[in-house]
């Protein structure tokens, strides 16, 4: 079954506006105390990136490119469990005084 | 059939992404909001796995040496980032997130570069141009963060500035401009024009960090964390992944909002930051103040505070590069036994990033109820009897409400000058970061406590347990 999957530049603007205005939405409610796991936390969030390393990886063709492509995968995987470990340590450590009473915020 | 998992994989993750993010936005789901986040990464690492059933026909001899490759580079980095991730200490982790997000930017230019080496390469010049600009952003992000990085552990101490320094910052950016466009004009064949071109990118990065100082560094941070995820999204387009360029995406603007709030805490705008020299000049321009530092034993303070009715606490950094939070938090617990009100202040730059003070004390224990911003507590400070400074002086200087030749004028600060009586902790008589005198110090009703935050909190527990004895 061969699938087109494919997008042209104009859905793909339509994305970065929709996905803009998501991150604006979300992060705007955000109180400020929770403000440095949210910059780690979507400093996590863009670990993504691993996954284009790795498609830039399995698709190199030159020594250089899979010198560059290992690199770059290696970058992305520390960027993303770097991000996914310090991000969870922080979130830890937020807890109310009495347990379970303030669950309702 | 196999790419058709890959993408639906993606999707999965960018929901789960967008999900884990919202759930962040409460103290009480933040935890679930990463875990959440984190599965969408695993979905979409493993699925990636996929993009090997549909590679270029040129890679596809290279294919199992690539894969032995992406493997080792997955386990390599993760388990090392995994490792330093879990033994940084929380006062110093403001500089491993930027170490992380310096990686992601690198990771960005280098899909950019892997793809220029190829010999598929070099399609529609859209493709290209966005390729490109990706992989700029993202070598600024690298090396900018690096240098971020570099700072805030220390390793760099002084700003470096010369002069024509924005001079040569323009001529760097616009050799990576031009080598850029070059390329993507396909002039300039072979290596050297690319290689010019992220040189240029990675030079550019380092001058522009090089001069900011190590006050501003949270916002500079916050900023390349934009820019990585806007250099991820672009990179998503070129490899047409829709994954990436949400994720990147809304990093990219969620980041942006970020760094323009705590511009604005801070009182400035972000090209003040990024182009002028903070710091310099300010001293120059100070008068002579009228009246007097006083000082007092941690002992009588410490008595105060435990006959008073309401004491708001004010922690600045010098508290958590004391590692005093947990002996604050034992002398708080005296207090409220003894029925007196306590309440944080933070100050939204408080520590090193916004936020950062809360998890500071949030490790040492103190529940988040007690704790409040700026805006919730400021009206509270009149009716107040004690206010205790600790380790803080820009965000309470009095000077920006009053002072307008102050280069800190107009920073929304905690107005503990309005407490009955202020105790300030303080190591010894020096400036904070904005380098400018205090006001609040030479007040008739501030007392200061020299010391280590560490010691004097210990006496100040001692003296409490005495009264009580």
């Amino acid at each position: 079954m061969e699938l087109d999957l494919s997008m042209s530049w104009l859905i793909g603007l339509y994305l970065f506006m929709l996905a803009a205005f998501t991150g604006y939405e979300v992060i705007r409610r955000v109180p400020s105390i929770l403000h440095t796991p949210l910059m780690s936390g979507s400093n996590f969030i863009h670990g993504i990136v691993v996954v284009g390393a790795m498609h830039a990886l399995f698709n190199a063709d030159t020594t250089l490119g899979q010198l560059i492509g290992f690199i770059g995968v290696v970058l992305g995987a520390g960027n993303a469990a770097g991000g996914y470990v310090v991000t969870d340590r922080m979130l830890a450590m937020f807890k109310p005084s009495q347990p379970g009473k303030n669950d309702k915020e | 059939m196999l790419m058709l998992l890959v993408e639906l994989s993606g999707l999965v993750a960018a929901l789960l992404f967008i999900l884990g993010l919202k759930r962040m936005s409460s103290p009480v789901t933040a935890l679930r909001g990463i875990v959440l986040a984190g599965i969408g990464m695993l979905v979409a690492v493993i699925a990636a796995f996929g993009y090997m059933a549909n590679v270029e026909p040129s890679a596809e001899p290279r294919l199992l040496v690539n894969l032995f490759l992406v493997v080792l580079a997955l386990a390599l980095g993760g388990a090392w980032a995994w490792r330093s991730g879990k033994r940084v200490p929380v006062t110093d982790m403001p500089q491993m997130v930027a170490l992380y997000n310096g990686m992601g930017g690198g990771a960005a230019a280098a899909v950019a570069a892997v793809a220029m080496t190829g010999s598929a390469y070099a399609s529609d010049p859209l493709h290209i141009t966005v390729t490109l600009l990706g992989a700029l952003i993202g070598s600024v992000s690298l090396s900018g963060s690096v240098i971020a990085w570099a700072k805030l552990d220390g390793r760099i101490n002084s700003a470096w500035r010369f002069e024509g320094q924005k001079v040569l910052n323009g001529v760097v950016f616009l050799i990576a401009i031009l080598a850029g466009a070059l390329v993507a004009a396909g002039i300039g064949v072979g290596y050297g024009m690319p290689v010019l071109f992220f040189v240029a990118a990675l030079a550019f990065g380092v001058l522009l960090t090089l001069p900011i100082g190590g006050a501003d560094m949270p916002v500079v941070i916050s900023l390349y964390n934009a820019f990585t995820g806007l250099a991820v999204g672009l990179e998503g387009y070129a490899i047409q992944n829709p994954a990436l360029m949400i994720a990147g995406m809304v990093v990219g603007s969620a980041g942006t909002l970020l760094t323009v709030l705590m511009a604005k805490a801070m009182n400035r705008s972000l090209a003040n930051v990024l182009f002028s020299n903070f710091g310099e000049v300010s001293a120059s321009a100070q008068g002579e103040v009228a009246g007097q530092m006083t000082s007092v034993d941690a002992s009588d303070a410490a008595t105060t505070m435990r006959y008073a009715s309401s004491v708001i606490i004010v922690p600045g950094y010098g508290l958590a590069v004391a590692q005093a939070q947990a002996k604050l938090y034992e002398l708080v617990k005296l207090l409220q036994a003894a029925d007196v009100d306590v309440k944080f202040a933070i100050h939204p730059v408080a520590g090193r990033m916004p936020g950062h003070m809360n998890v500071l004390l949030a490790e040492a224990g103190v529940p988040y109820d007690l704790i409040f911003d700026m805006d919730d507590v400021n009206d509270s400070f009149a009716n107040t009897d004690v206010a205790l400074v600790i380790g803080a002086n820009d965000v309470v200087n009095p000077a920006a409400r009053t002072d307008k030749q102050s280069p800190i004028y107009g920073m929304p600060i905690l107005d503990a000058d309005q407490a009955h009586q202020v105790y300030v902790i303080k190591r010894g008589q020096g400036k904070g970061y904005a380098g400018v005198e205090n006001l609040l110090f030479y007040g008739e009703n501030c007392d200061m406590v020299y010391g280590d935050a560490q010691a004097v909190l210990s006496n100040m527990v001692q003296a409490i347990k005495e009264l009580a004895a």
